[in-house]
């Protein structure tokens, strides 16, 4: 039972992580909007019958996140997640599990909370996606995100982006939610340092949060 | 993971011809909550992922009173949908109870009965299992307390769907579209044991797809789902146990019980069915039924609590059927 036996001898995977992390730095000092024009090339479809193909290459495709078009090429790989945090720096999704586990990288995908680690970032074009990233007007912040601060719902903070998304996800869905309720929908998130009760506080005492 | 191409179908026909004939080569992504970590843990390495969203997402009444529903409904749909949950309150109770709010967004019905199994050997990269090509099932001599309490192996597996349980506890069948046309096999035979598939929990070959699941008409059965996990929270079952209990007047007319979460396939157990047939459901008749469902359990090494658990879950799944209190 050789160690790693299963990957293949060289894991591409390697290059394309550090790919991500110089694009990433060249993001911010260029900005995302002369990037997505000059790396979007023809796409890399073959004819194979009436099937088409991408990839594994890179393929461009377009995000539509917070309200905002955004153009890149990923490889068909690609999670949603590491396309939002190493391609287009919105951050505010974290990686934790990586297996659909934890919560940390929630958005909503078409009004629906989802893991964005485990949807390939090709598969959600055309579908409105909204981040944390998204909720506050200028310097007002989100009703969810007003009653997380308001009731001290965080720790160390790092499953707060997607513990306050699926929160705006839940009270979209049930404004006021009844405990049973606000329980059972932010199931799907974890908080180590274990702050559920101030979480489901905030999440009781949002207001103002209307129905989509 | 290992990069692949990507061919997003339109429709079953398309998504058919973007399938191959060799295992793991080409796999469906629907929902994609198994596929991407396991494709992330080199368990699987496909060369070519078919996105299979787009194929049918609908849920029809049938002309004889059932319904037919698309493999691509999300489980969320299932569970909130008024026609299912009157018609099938078992079902609509194990799909409430699936994974997360996030996974049941985002997974689909057909996404988690063809969801390949949970077992930690087969999962960690490390084990060369019988399952992937190897000789030995580690979980034999290893750490089995979350593996099947029934069969013969060689391999120990408990099948991971949670909606499989009550789709063959209703008599389901599948529709299953392949390269030489469709066809429509029963869920009592379209689960299969790891003596017959090894390197897959079904009869589905890799160019083929589930496209619908199609209950048949629930007339006057009563139904219900009884899951018990390790904990509230997000986790598959230690045991799920759906009964469905045909009635005539206040008798049982005959019964179908299905234990989950306890053999490499959903597992009927006709023994706890005959002791119902035919007289009331009591607390009396669901502990004999229960005991006789447990009967032939063969425990591993560490899993012998499993056999209580179960027999637990069957009687409660009875009497939640029957409409009796349960804890």
């Amino acid at each position: 039972m050789a160690s790693r036996s299963r990957r293949p001898a060289h894991p591409p995977e390697a290059a394309a992580e550090n790919l991500s992390v110089s694009r990433r730095a060249f993001l911010k000092t260029v900005g995302i909007g002369s990037v997505a024009t000059a790396v979007v090339t023809p796409a890399v479809a073959q004819a194979q019958g009436a099937v088409k193909v991408v990839g594994p290459g890179e393929v461009p495709i377009s995000l539509t996140i917070n309200g905002k078009r955004y153009d890149l090429k990923v490889d068909p790989r690609v999670t949603l997640l590491d396309a939002l945090r190493n391609r287009l720096d919105l951050t505010g999704v974290k990686r934790v599990c990586d297996r659909g586990s934890c919560g940390a990288c929630t958005v909503i995908v078409e009004g629906r909370a989802v893991y964005s680690c485990s949807m390939l970032a090709i598969e959600a074009q055309g579908k409105p996606i909204r981040t944390v990233e998204g909720f506050s007007t200028g310097a007002a912040l989100h009703p969810v995100q007003q009653a997380f601060c308001d009731r001290d719902a965080l720790m160390c903070g790092f499953c707060t982006p997607g513990f306050v998304t699926a929160t705006v996800a839940l009270l979209e869905q049930h404004p006021s939610p009844t405990p049973e309720q606000a329980r059972a929908l932010l199931d799907g998130n974890i908080c180590r340092c274990g702050t559920y009760v101030r979480v489901l506080e905030a999440a009781m005492n949002a207001k103002g949060v209307r129905r989509a | 993971m290992k990069a692949f191409a990507y061919v997003n179908a339109a429709n079953e026909k398309e998504a058919l011809a973007a399938l191959g004939a060799e295992r793991g080569k080409f796999l469906p992504l629907a929902g994609g909550m198994d596929l991407l970590a396991l494709m992330k843990d080199y368990i699987l390495q496909p060369d070519r992922l078919v996105n299979v969203k787009n194929l049918d997402a609908t849920i029809a009444a049938t002309p004889d009173g059932g319904f037919r529903i698309g493999a691509a409904v999300k489980v969320i749909d299932l569970a909130e949908h008024a026609g299912v949950s009157k018609a099938y309150p078992a079902l609509v109770q194990a799909a409430s109870e699936v994974g997360t709010p996030q996974i049941r967004n985002a997974g689909t019905l057909g996404g988690n009965i063809n969801q390949r199994p949970r077992c930690w050997y087969f999962r960690n990269e490390e084990f060369d299992c019988l399952k992937k090509g190897g000789s030995r099932c580690f979980a034999v001599d290893g750490e089995n307390q979350y593996h099947a309490i029934f069969g013969t192996g060689p391999c120990h597996i408990v099948h991971p769907s949670s909606l499989a349980v009550p789709i063959l506890a209703y008599g389901g069948r599948f529709r299953i579209a392949g390269p030489s046309g469709e066809r429509d096999v029963s869920a009592a035979d379209f689960f299969v044991m790891p003596d017959k598939n090894l390197y897959g929990e079904n009869v589905l070959a890799p160019n083929e797809l589930v496209t619908h699941v199609i209950l048949p008409a629930p007339r006057n059965a009563r139904s219900a789902t009884y899951e018990v996990r390790f904990k509230q929270s997000h986790d598959w079952p230690l045991a799920i146990v759906s009964a469905v209990l045909s009635m005539e007047g206040g008798a049982v007319r005959s019964a179908t019980i299905v234990m989950g979460a306890v053999a490499p396939v959903p597992w009927r157990a006709a023994a706890a069915e005959a002791i119902l047939a035919g007289g009331p459901v009591t607390e009396e008749t669901a502990t004999r039924a229960a005991d006789a469902a447990v009967k032939d359990a063969k425990p591993m090494s560490e899993n012998a609590y499993k056999v209580q658990v179960a027999r637990t879950a069957v009687k409660r799944a009875i009497l939640k059927a029957a409409g009796i209190a349960v804890a």
